[in-house]
């Protein structure tokens, strides 16, 4: 046990350098998409954690994102920036001159979207499977319709822009470190919070209600507990994607965005940490490297057409493919552990 | 606000009720027999008015011709839906045939911005449609009345075929209970086919009359519909084909009577059917005309 956490923390402390190589070594195209992994990492782990833990399914994602994007943006944008993104209507006057640095405004970004979260989760939860997913996702298309209209607080449909670049100085190292590290964060709280009693708890209500409820697990705070923390989650990975970004509309929030997360949550296992993270690094990249389809191609001699949209087709093709013939996804259930590397290795060495 | 502008409200909120009733039936009675939403429905709906629009203008049929084809196909395509989506993950946990559902739905919806294009079409309107009618001092687009009526028939054929035939008698013995039906020597898969069938063919109709009138084809334009249809046959009490209708018919007088009493709120309009839904599922869950029904272990 003492060794796999040796063996735990050596390979953080390595990730972190290779993260500061890379950041020299990798053109700023390739970093920004290794960026988004991270932010991705953070919002499937989430989602994870409402859907394949605690067999909630949600599918309001957007909405806290949106929540956490925007609180995230408007307190960390300077009274100047809100001045010129806001010309068709004012800003109300108690956002005007509020500036706080990255880190307070992303944590209030986190907790705004947790707040929501339990003020959404209060009523809904109550409801079970398919209804659930319905009322999760009306109440994201509410967020959204509000965000909308509001002009005074969201700018609207006309969106914000010029938001400032993640970290406190504002230099490129730094966009790697907040990303990854909150990934790494969250990731090493799911694989706790999944280990202690609470994880157990959520598992069993997974597997049947009913039976978890008669062993006296309070279903109703378990739920709730994995929905606000999930919300606080989507909320932060919100306001990253946000800031890299540089630019919030409504319109980013539709359902589309809760799709791509339940597609890597799908395609990696629901109920994995693992496979959460690989699919996540997986479907981002490929979501950027399957762009020539959608570009003119030249094989031979022959240009062939590309088709606009393709690049979707695919991803929900396989989806389907997926759900159809290979429902464990990636890893399943299963989850990375060093014993398995060991033993696989001992093996090896045997033959 | 007048007499005449209150009726020319309300006609439109009738009309835009029945084609959210003619969608929401097909919801209702998936549900009602399979317990899953089917996501694609919405979807089967836009593919409906785009097989109509290309019958029109790549094929140059008659107006009656391509709308008899595009309900056909779209019906055979419902039925092909079920067989590749549904039916594989009949005995699976629910998440995963939702996730079927949804996953069918992108896939047409992306599959359609490939073949038809992501560019907004205008769909073609015959002279019969687009008359002005004036009523007492109300001017109505003749497509408003010809909703209501084609949608009236459409119910009582339903009606007929659910309430009257064999068929409809399978129908509501597999909705009922799926096991017993099935050992009392009904087909389940053929009778399950058909509802699809139905239910897409009933989405056609409302497709294409959707197109008659808000003539602009986008792929994405049944995901919207597609929603509130499902909560239209929520807040009715999903599994009934009445509660559809009449649930169908609240959404759509409330999204139009909204706008008309506070033009302000007219940028809420969409948020309508979510608010509808929570409350209902908040007050009464099992919607207006559902029975309880108690989950035993």
């Amino acid at each position: 046990m003492k060794k796999n956490n040796i063996l735990t923390l050596i390979s953080i402390i390595g990730f972190i350098l290779l993260l500061l190589v890379l950041n020299i070594t990798l053109g700023s195209y390739k970093m920004r998409i290794f960026n988004l992994c991270g932010i991705y990492v953070i919002l499937a782990l989430s989602l994870n954690l409402i859907n394949g833990f605690v067999g909630l399914f949600s599918l309001g994602h957007a909405g806290f994102m949106a929540v956490g994007a925007y609180t995230c943006a408007l307190l960390t944008m300077s009274p100047e920036t809100k001045e010129m993104n806001f010309f068709l209507e004012p800003i109300v006057p108690w956002l005007k001159n509020v500036q706080l640095p990255f880190p307070t405004a992303l944590i209030i970004g986190g907790i705004m979207a947790a707040i929501a979260g339990a003020l959404i989760g209060a009523p809904v939860l109550r409801l079970r499977d398919d209804y659930l997913a319905i009322a999760t996702l009306g109440f994201s298309e509410i967020i959204r319709v509000v965000f909308t209209n509001t002009q005074r607080i969201t700018n609207g449909p006309l969106g914000i822009k010029g938001l400032p670049t993640i970290g406190i100085t504002g230099q490129s190292w730094e966009i790697v470190i907040w990303t990854w590290g909150i990934a790494l964060f969250t990731i090493i709280f799911m694989v706790l919070l999944i280990n202690s009693s609470y994880g157990k708890a959520f598992k069993a209500i997974r597997e049947d209600e009913i039976a978890a409820e008669a062993m006296g697990i309070n279903l109703f705070k378990h739920k709730m507990i994995a929905f606000v923390i999930g919300s606080f989650f989507a909320g932060i990975g919100g306001a990253l994607l946000g800031h890299l970004m540089g630019t919030i509309d409504p319109l980013m929030f539709r359902f589309l965005l809760t799709f791509n997360i339940v597609l890597i949550v799908v395609l990696g296992g629901i109920g994995s940490i693992t496979g959460s993270v690989i699919s996540a690094i997986v479907v981002t990249i490929s979501m950027e490297a399957l762009r020539i389809l959608d570009a003119d191609m030249q094989i031979g001699g022959y240009i062939v057409k590309g088709i606009p949209g393709m690049r979707m087709v695919v991803f929900s093709a396989l989806l389907m493919i997926v759900i159809l013939f290979y429902q464990r996804g990636l890893m399943g259930t299963n989850e990375f552990n060093w014993d398995w590397i060991i033993n696989r290795k001992k093996k090896i060495q045997k033959i | 606000m007048s007499f005449s502008i209150m009726l020319q409200h309300l006609v439109n909120g009738i009309s835009l009720g029945s084609l959210y009733a003619l969608l929401a039936i097909g919801y209702t009675m998936v549900y009602g027999i399979l317990r899953l939403i089917n996501f694609a429905h919405g979807d089967v709906f836009m593919l409906g008015t785009y097989i109509a629009f290309y019958a029109m203008t790549s094929f140059m049929l008659p107006w009656w011709a391509s709308f008899l084809i595009a309900i056909i196909l779209t019906c055979i395509f419902g039925i092909i839906l079920e067989k590749c989506a549904y039916r594989p993950l009949r005995n699976s946990p629910r998440i995963s045939v939702m996730i079927s559902a949804i996953g069918a739905s992108f896939l047409i919806e992306n599959l359609a911005i490939v073949i038809f294009g992501g560019r907004p079409k205008a769909f073609p309107i015959e002279p019969i449609f687009s008359k002005i009618l004036n009523i007492g001092g109300v001017s109505i687009v003749s497509v408003s009345l010809i909703i209501p009526v084609i949608t009236a028939i459409a119910l009582c054929l339903l009606n007929y075929i659910v309430n009257h035939t064999k068929v409809g008698m399978a129908m509501r013995a597999v909705s009922k209970d799926y096991e017993a039906a099935r050992l009392m020597g009904i087909d389940v898969n053929s009778i399950i086919a058909f509802t699809f069938g139905t239910g897409s063919a009933l989405a056609a109709i409302g497709g294409i009359m959707w197109g008659l009138k808000y003539p602009q084809l986008i792929p994405l334009m049944g995901l919207m519909p597609g929603l509130k249809c499902f909560i239209a046959a929520v807040v009715g009490g999903i599994g009934n084909i009445r509660g559809a209708v009449i649930g169908g018919f609240i959404l759509g007088l409330g999204e139009i009577m909204i706008v008309a009493l506070s033009p302000a709120l007219s940028g809420y309009r969409d948020a309508f059917a979510f608010v509808l839904l929570i409350i209902i599922l908040l007050v009464k869950p099992s919607g207006l005309m559902g029975q309880n029904t108690v989950e035993k272990v």
